[in-house]
């Protein structure tokens, strides 16, 4: 984190950015603490947590064995008796272990119970691919997650949001799950100093256009940016919509947007079949069938595990190159 | 002035006490198994024939502010635990009088008020979560201790090993409390453990252990007390194996292939229910007029829950999706 | 008395077949028993009772598969004592649940519509334009068809492809629209033959016969049209027209329409005129009002009628205007025409040939002219008395063709 030449703006990585919200909410209220792998002494896999131990000691800063279940669960139960956790499941690769807790529990107890007891828990997980990790490692479950009611799903791609998204998510009484794609740590922008907290309930317009509405989230909206770039200097003026909430999906927002233009690709780094683009391409149909000059498209991860070697690897998840073949397809173009 | 809460005081009244909520859970069970079989409870039920010494054994020797999580197998520990028997059946007709607003039945008790942390579908799942609310209760000093009821079928799954090595490594305040009936559902416990003596599980975890005659609900007590003072003197989990057996089946579908009828009589010569009493009326504590005293409150009891259960209503369609998330106020 | 009946034992058990009683009639039993052994898909489980008092009678035998619910024994309780010794009922009949079938709870409302999201609206300023499905936009631009003229039949007025389908068909065969029906045969005999069968499917017909003396008819026709330029002259078709439509008026039964199991007299008597053409034309176009119209009238109304009817100009609406129908075929020289109700009239009336025949008149025989007239009527609406009745008047009016 640097200061810049700009009053009371500041140049950070997202990385800087979350670790600033977490060391945020745990200055402002003394039931949050942070529960990981590797968030202590090691400063964090991702280097997000790093010099927290130091700060706030290790009942506050706590590393946790490699036992997904198990903290999760303890997690809810925390929250459920009135403190405010933040897991950190390492990645949403290792999630897997816990989802028996934050589905059969976290999102289900304060129905079960009659709305005797909710779980204010917050969740972070690491997703994405990119990084040449192999297929036990590079998934994108955001769609899945986004499945189960009782839950919210956030997916902050911006700094503004890995700043801002935390100290919201945390006020919720119910539990939120907000996921940080891997290739977005060691993004370098600014914001203000005194940045705080943002809502979690609406897209945002990242983009303004006329022709094509590219709706995305996470790791893929720069992707997306790109390739509103590109189609630019091609005389197509894309909107970009970053959804920042996965669940719920901000309906209005889309649909404005669709509207507008009367196209639609979706960009998801999620496996194709049975996707969250799926989803919000079924509701764009629900709710703006009649404005629609052309079938709604999606760019999707291919059906294949992410492969190891890079030139596999970049052609299995969404790039600017196919957003932009899929929105020209939709323009009828080619 | 103190109270020493080691010793069980075994005086007459505290005794046929003992008794009573014994007798008071095996009839409302009882009541629960012929309302299953007239279709006004449905799903999956299950009854706790057989273990009613764990629950009144252990749960009366908590405070109102100690945290109790349960299994599906949880009727009795509501009762004891000071849940409403209305309430309580009432849930499981799926009313919305009921303790969870007839949203979960048999399966999910809940009650805030009794700190009560449910009813668990999930064999094993309230492991982590009893972690948890001791997690928060170390965190904030509250002198305050978290049991946690489960069966010899959650050993196996990998949640009890995270739970209890969390719980020792972070030295929390659970009492673990094992009922071994020796059936996780179908399954011998011969088949489903390499190490059947589950006490010895605990001691891996570096967790003070004791195992105890679950039909014995005076020795359970006891050991009870002695599991509760130490986890709140020391601040450090605690486990309690008690061996007990379930004498009906493990659900109400269930055709008990898996066990030979000639062993459930065996047991059910020694269950706790006839123990206690016959020990109690061999000793003279207990008069017949008592015992018939004990059965027509009990049975006015259950009448009572039974009508209110009839009379509950249902829940209207409208607000099917309420409690997903929390309400906000207008 | 109670009854022990086969209990529920889980969330998908419907039915289960007793392998086992292990007690008989005159048992006493407590509850918590175990009295028999069911079989189920699980397995054999021992079933408990949880009612004291004596097995008075076992209602069911083993083997036998029956569902949740059944009474499988009658239970002679305590409160029992002293009554009247009952008869054993016969065996009850096991009524079969449908699979799967649950008793409603008791307080169950029909499940009304769940809240459903709000339908999405739009953001003010966004613009609004007509809803025209992709189908639609399609054919339209294939078709070189305009879509703003065209007005939609789809989901809240969505224009869709059979809408543009159907305006391009009115604007490219909008000439041969203004021809209607009658020139095109192939469509009038497929009309006639689905009219038809229908009406034979459907109306229960009964027939009448009435030999009218149409005498007096015939003088006063040749008296009248002595006086008259050719082109206004009568013919007997008029005074026969007239005399049913003064008929019908009398007699509601026989004109108006069945219709969705109710008979509705019309107001007015249209008299539909069965006119053919060559080639194979057929169809009744409605002389409206008949019974007020004057002979004059009615005749140039006839001239007009069948001329329209040879150049094809009848609307379709003349035809379904007429309140009852009116047949002749006596220039063809049957003697008699049954005919066929057209749906949804409820009489037809058939006049044949005009006949001299001997006949007898204040006890002489003499020539006299008669005309086999025949009502086909709906059962449904009126009977023979009626119907007789209807003719009779039809009969007596044509004695007095002057007052028609």
């Amino acid at each position: 984190m640097t200061a810049t030449a700009q009053p009371g703006i500041i140049e950070l990585t997202y990385r800087d950015a979350v670790r600033e919200a977490i060391r945020d909410a745990l200055r402002r209220d003394d039931r949050t603490f942070l529960m990981g792998e590797d968030v202590a002494s090691y400063g964090g896999c991702y280097a997000v947590s790093k010099g927290l131990l130091a700060e706030f000691g290790p009942a506050r800063i706590r590393d946790t064995p490699l036992s997904e279940s198990g903290f999760t669960g303890a997690g809810i139960g925390a929250a459920m008796a009135g403190m405010r956790p933040i897991v950190e499941l390492m990645t949403v690769n290792f999630s897997l272990l816990a989802l028996d807790q934050i589905l059969n529990t976290a999102a289900t107890v304060r129905h079960m119970s009659g709305n005797q007891f909710g779980v204010p828990l917050v969740i972070r997980m690491a997703t994405g691919a990119g990084r040449q990790l192999a297929a036990q490692h590079s998934h994108s479950l955001e769609g899945w997650y986004a499945h189960i009611p009782g839950i919210k799903v956030l997916a902050p791609a911006t700094l503004a949001d890995a700043r801002g998204m935390l100290w919201t998510a945390l006020q919720e009484p119910d539990p939120v799950l907000i996921f940080e794609n891997v290739m977005l740590y060691n993004m370098t922008g600014q914001i203000a100093a005194d940045a705080g907290p943002v809502d979690i309930d609406k897209a945002a317009v990242r983009r303004s256009g006329r022709d094509i509405s590219l709706i995305t989230y996470g790791g893929s909206l720069w992707k997306t940016m790109e390739a509103a770039t590109m189609l630019a200097a091609e005389k197509i003026d894309a909107e970009v919509i970053d959804l920042r909430s996965l669940r719920p999906l901000d309906d209005a927002t889309i649909m404005t947007s669709v509207t507008k233009t009367r196209r639609a690709v979706i960009v998801d780094e999620g496996w194709r079949s049975g996707s969250l683009a799926a989803e919000i391409g079924m509701r764009i149909v629900e709710q703006a069938f009649w404005e629609l000059d052309a079938p709604i498209g999606r760019v999707c991860s291919e059906e294949v595990p992410i492969p190891y070697p890079s030139h596999l690897e970049n052609a299995a998840i969404p790039q600017a190159p196919r957003i932009v073949a899929a929105a020209k397809a939709a323009l009828g173009r080619s | 002035m103190s109270t020493n809460l080691d010793k069980p005081r075994l005086s007459r009244p505290h005794a046929l006490e003992l008794l009573k909520q014994m007798i008071r859970i095996r009839r409302f069970e009882d009541k629960c198994a012929e309302l299953y079989t007239q279709e006004k409870i449905r799903g999956f039920m299950h009854l706790y024939d057989g273990e009613e010494a764990v629950a009144v054994g252990v749960i009366p020797v908590l405070m109102p502010r100690d945290r109790i999580v349960a299994t599906y197998r949880e009727h009795g520990h509501a009762l004891v635990r000071g849940v409403p028997m209305t309430t309580v059946l009432a849930e499981m007709y799926g009313k919305q009088e009921g303790c969870s607003h007839g949203r979960g039945g048999s399966m999910h008790l809940f009650d805030r008020s009794t700190n009560f942390y449910g009813g668990n579908a999930i064999v094993g799942g309230g492991l982590p979560l009893s972690v948890g609310l001791a997690l928060a209760d170390h965190m904030r000093g509250n002198d305050a201790v978290t049991v946690c009821f489960f069966g010899d079928g959650a050993v196996a799954e990998g949640e009890f090993h995270e739970s209890l090595n969390l719980a020792a490594l972070w030295k929390l305040p659970v009492l673990f409390v094992c009922e071994n009936n020796l059936y996780g559902m179908g399954t011998a416990l011969a088949i489903s453990e390499s190490e059947t003596d589950i006490e010895r599980k605990a001691a891996c975890y570096r967790i003070a252990s004791e195992a105890v005659d679950g039909m014995d609900v005076v020795a359970i007590e006891a050991a009870a007390r002695r599991a509760v003072h130490a986890v709140r003197e020391t601040g450090a989990p605690y486990f309690l194996e008690c061996r007990t057996y379930r004498l009906r089946a493990h659900s109400m579908f269930d055709a008990q292939l898996y066990r030979d009828k000639a062993e459930v009589e065996a047991w059910r010569h020694k269950e706790p229910i006839v123990r206690f009493q016959g020990w109690l009326e061999a000793n003279h504590m207990i008069h017949p007029d008592e015992l018939a005293r004990i059965d027509a409150e009990i049975a006015a009891e259950v009448d009572a829950a039974v009508a209110f259960a009839e009379a509950g209503t249902w829940e209207p369609v409208e607000q099917l999706t309420r409690f997903t998330y929390a309400e906000r106020a207008a | 008395m109670v009854d022990f009946r086969m209990p529920s034992l889980g969330a998908d058990m419907e039915a289960g077949t007793l392998v086992e009683w292990l007690v008989k009639p005159g048992d006493q039993v407590k509850r918590g028993d175990v009295v028999a052994v069911v079989e189920t898909q699980k397995g054999a489980i021992e079933i408990e009772i949880f009612e004291a008092g004596q097995i008075e009678q076992l209602l069911v035998e083993t083997k036998v598969k029956v569902p949740v619910g059944t009474p499988l024994a009658r239970i002679r309780t305590g409160s029992d004592a002293g009554a009247v010794s009952v008869a054993p009922p016969s065996p009850v009949p096991i009524e079969a649940r449908p699979a799967g079938a649950v008793p409603p709870p008791a307080q169950a409302a029909p499940a009304p519509a769940l809240p459903h999201p709000p339908p999405m609206a739009i953001a003010p300023g966004a613009p609004r334009r007509d809803r025209v499905s992709p189908a639609a936009r399609l054919f339209a631009q294939q078709h070189g068809v305009d879509l703003a003229a065209i007005v939609g039949s789809g989901p809240a007025g969505a224009v869709i492809r059979a809408d543009v389908e159907r305006s391009l068909e009115a604007t490219t065969t909008a000439a041969e629209k203004k021809r209607p029906i009658g020139l095109d045969l192939d469509a009038m005999r497929t009309a006639i033959a689905s009219a038809m069968a229908r009406s034979k499917r459907e109306i229960p017909h009964y027939y009448l016969e009435h030999q009218i003396d149409v005498t007096a008819c015939e003088q006063w026709l040749a008296s009248t049209n002595a006086a008259r330029p050719p082109e206004q002259r009568l013919l007997m078709g008029v005074l026969t027209v007239k005399s049913v439509a003064l008929a019908a008026r009398r007699f509601a039964a026989f004109n108006g329409f069945y219709r969705d199991g109710r008979y509705e007299p019309a107001a007015a008597v249209h008299v539909g005129m069965a006119i053919a053409i060559r080639g194979g034309g057929l169809a009744a176009p409605a002389l409206h009002d008949a019974d007020r119209l004057s002979l004059d009238q009615l005749m140039t109304r006839t001239r007009d009628l069948v001329a329209r009817m040879r150049a094809g100009r009848i609307r379709s609406s003349e035809i379904a205007d007429s309140t009852i129908t009116v047949s002749s075929l006596g220039e063809r020289g049957v003697a008699a025409l049954y005919g066929i109700i057209y749906p949804p009239q409820v009489a037809i009336v058939g006049f044949g040939k005009v006949v001299e025949r001997p006949w007898v008149v204040d006890g002489a025989v003499m020539p006299r002219s008669i005309v086999t007239t025949t009502l086909s009527a709906d059962h449904r609406v009126s009977d023979g008395h009626a119907g007789a009745l209807f003719l009779a008047e039809i009969g007596r009016l044509l004695q007095e063709p002057d007052k028609l």
